[in-house]
């Protein structure tokens, strides 16, 4: 198997803080991962890091990307290697409309980039997700339902269609509906090229979007790992259960 | 990295002039400048009297410093070796000509105006108006043309109740030697439907600009007027003090829009006032970009009913600038209007303040004003302010106002730029969404502009 996403030992630190305490983490090329744990044990910090956010600080090991230390990597150079995050909380940016964004982004991240091929694909990857026109040509984000700032993530991720994909949470505060739509739009990217990770509290989204691997992370270390199975007993004892084990 | 657009900006032609002032200004020179214009009687004296009121004026004591502006080094009066109001383009001197092509006038002229100005140092060298434009009465001409011409209307609108010259020290220096500019004229009920453009380039250094611009719009008519500025850069400090009056007539509109980017080394005082009567509307688009100081405050006095003014201004401070602008407007009359929307951004340890009034007077009831000013720094090194004043005499009227200064945020860049983009680009990005409102509202050939300059000053400091 080929492994797309190495981390070593990784410790973090935000403001002075250690969040992360030694992390290991390998994922591979066409699967899918889960990364569970309660509030507050690092999954988001994990995820930042990974994608290079500058307030998070790394004290110690590594991050590989294909056999590549990213670790010191700015955000746009980790993006053009092909990892991309869908953030828990999406960034209104008034005044610049999606459909500028994604083409400003796809023209950075595509050396090939055309406009007649890149309005094609826009117009084919809304359809999917069910975004209307008028939507594309709102500001990003600005005045979005919680529901449509996701859809909007998942757009980008299909439009600029990157090799590793980090979902974090984009499950939470979503209907059935759109969780289906989302669902479907990460089936639509997903192939042996691809590898995604999806961060999140409950197993409902899981139950869209198959995991080949699930991960527990608590108190900014990755306590256990197993199947498909582990998520539903998580489900079902809580996270109790692995604390006190 | 320099582009076409920024080299005609840094152009310097050869000092080839006419005449040349010594440095300062004293009454004889100010009796030159009148006898060489060929002026009647009561001008020169309204000139002297302005003088006399420029000397006596304190310099303001309040917004930027003007320790930098000496006075008494600026050459206040310069003319090119040049025909003057040349009809054709081909009459114009090769280097002079040269510039103003580099700038993209002419061809401007060509595609999208109906008529144009254009001023070098001192004088209008050039100056056309389409012909149907000309047939319907509309009169496109400088201000010493337009003297000659029409001097009853100059007699009873040339710095009369629009902008006095006891209004401030720069007023009455801009009345004692003012030269060139653009006279506009438009009849009853005339719709000028294509923009006439005036381009005021000053090219020698320690020069002074004191252009002034005159329009009446008569009742029921119609009008776009383009103003743009430049200069090359000199080490010397530079003066920029022009008026522009605007007289708007029952019913009609006037917009004007002018994009000033002076060099960094002019000082930019320049004065902008409209009277609007009743059902009038006076539409101002402000670009600042240039300059070293900037003060400049368009002011609308609602004098009829129902009269309406809109303003979108933009400012841009780079490294060492101080834009100190904003909008005055004077509600006088029932339910009269307006609107101000104005957006500053900072860099580099520049300094952009927004300064505004709004007074509402008693008996102006039913009057509504709403005013946002909004502020962007770039960098921790800049400042961006806001000083909004709110005078209200009157209860029944509606008046709002909403203010942000803001930074580029952190968590904003990290999201752009996990799209790919880099630094740079990010924050093009989100300073081309903080200026879309006024983007929006020019002219596109303008927002284009204006757009591709305000990237090319971030690149130049951030990258």
């Amino acid at each position: 198997m080929t492994k797309i996403l190495e981390i070593k030992n990784l410790h973090v630190e935000v403001k002075g803080k250690e969040i992360l305490k030694g992390i290991n983490l390998t994922l591979d090329l066409g699967k899918i991962n889960a990364l569970m744990g309660p509030n507050g044990s690092g999954k988001s910090t994990l995820v930042n890091t990974v994608m290079g956010h500058p307030k998070y600080v790394v004290t110690k090991g590594k991050i590989l990307f294909n056999g590549k230390d990213i670790t010191k990597l700015s955000p746009d150079k980790r993006a053009k290697l092909g990892i991309f995050l869908s953030f828990q909380h999406p960034r209104e940016i008034s005044g610049v409309s999606v459909s500028k964004f994604l083409k400003t982004s796809e023209k950075e991240l595509n050396p090939k980039f055309s406009f007649s091929e890149f309005k094609k694909n826009l117009k084919e990857k809304r359809e999917i997700l069910e975004i209307s026109e008028n939507m594309t040509e709102r500001y990003l984000n600005v005045g979005f339902s919680g529901g449509e700032k996701k859809k909007n993530e998942i757009l980008q991720m299909l439009i600029l269609n990157p090799k590793l994909i980090i979902l974090d949470e984009t499950d939470s505060g979503l209907d059935i509906d759109s969780l289906k739509i989302i669902a479907k739009g990460v089936g639509e990217i997903m192939n042996k090229e691809k590898c995604i990770l999806i961060i999140t509290h409950y197993k409902r989204i899981l139950e869209y979007i198959k995991p080949d691997k699930v991960f527990i992370m608590i108190k900014g270390k990755i306590v256990l790992e197993g199947g498909n199975k582990l998520a539903e007993e998580l489900e079902k004892k809580g996270y109790g259960w692995i604390e006190k084990e | 990295m320099e582009t076409k657009l920024q080299k005609a900006y840094a152009m310097k032609n050869k000092e080839d002039l006419k005449f040349k002032s010594s440095e300062g200004l004293n009454e004889e020179l100010v009796r030159k400048i009148s006898k060489d214009k060929n002026e009647p009687e009561w001008m020169l004296k309204k000139r002297l009297d302005a003088l006399r009121t420029f000397n006596e004026k304190p310099m303001p004591d309040w917004g930027p410093s003007l320790e930098g502006l000496n006075l008494s080094k600026i050459y206040y009066y310069m003319r090119p070796n040049a025909k003057n109001n040349a009809r054709s383009w081909d009459e114009v001197p090769k280097d002079i000509k040269e510039t103003f092509e580099k700038l993209g006038i002419p061809k401007a002229e060509r595609k999208v105006l109906g008529g144009v100005g254009a001023q070098y140092e001192s004088e209008v060298i050039y100056h056309n108006l389409k012909k149907d434009l000309e047939e319907k009465g509309v009169i496109f001409s400088d201000c010493d043309n337009g003297l000659k011409e029409h001097e009853e209307i100059f007699k009873k609108y040339f710095m009369t109740t629009c902008i006095s010259p006891n209004l401030h020290k720069f007023a009455a220096l801009h009345c004692a030697v003012w030269s060139g500019g653009t006279f506009i004229y438009v009849p009853k009920n005339v719709k000028v439907e294509i923009p006439l453009q005036a381009y005021f380039r000053m090219n020698s250094k320690k020069g002074g600009q004191f252009e002034h611009t005159l329009i009446i719009a008569d009742e029921g008519s119609e009008i776009h007027y383009i103003e743009g500025c430049s200069a090359p850069q000199y080490t010397e400090s530079s003066l920029h003090a022009g008026c522009v009056e605007i007289h708007v007539l029952k019913g009609a509109r006037v917009r004007y829009s002018s994009i000033e980017n002076w060099s960094k080394n002019t000082y930019n005082l320049n004065t902008k006032r409209a009277v609007v009567e009743e059902d009038g509307i006076i539409e101002w688009v402000n670009g600042n970009l240039g300059s070293h100081t900037t003060m400049l405050y368009p002011c609308s006095v609602l004098k009829g009913k129902n009269s309406k003014s809109d303003y979108i201004g933009i400012a841009y401070a780079g490294k060492g600038q101080y834009q100190d602008t904003g909008c005055k407007v004077y509600h006088l009359k029932e339910k009269t209007s307006s609107t101000v929307l104005s957006k500053g951004i900072s860099v580099n340890g520049g300094v952009s303040s927004y300064r505004g009034l709004i007074k509402i007077n008693p008996g102006a009831i039913n009057s509504k004003s709403s005013v946002r000013c909004d502020g962007l720094m770039l960098d921790n090194k800049s400042k961006a302010m806001t000083f909004p004043s709110m005078d209200v005499h009157e209860n029944q009227v509606e008046v709002s106002h909403e203010a942000a200064i803001g930074k580029v945020g952190e968590e904003d860049l990290f999201y752009l730029m996990s799209r790919g983009l880099p630094e740079s680009e990010a924050i093009k990005l989100i300073v081309s969404g903080f200026i879309e409102p006024i983007i929006k509202a020019l002219p596109l050939e303008y927002a284009v502009e204006l757009n591709k300059l305000i990237e090319l000053e971030i690149e130049n400091s951030v990258c």
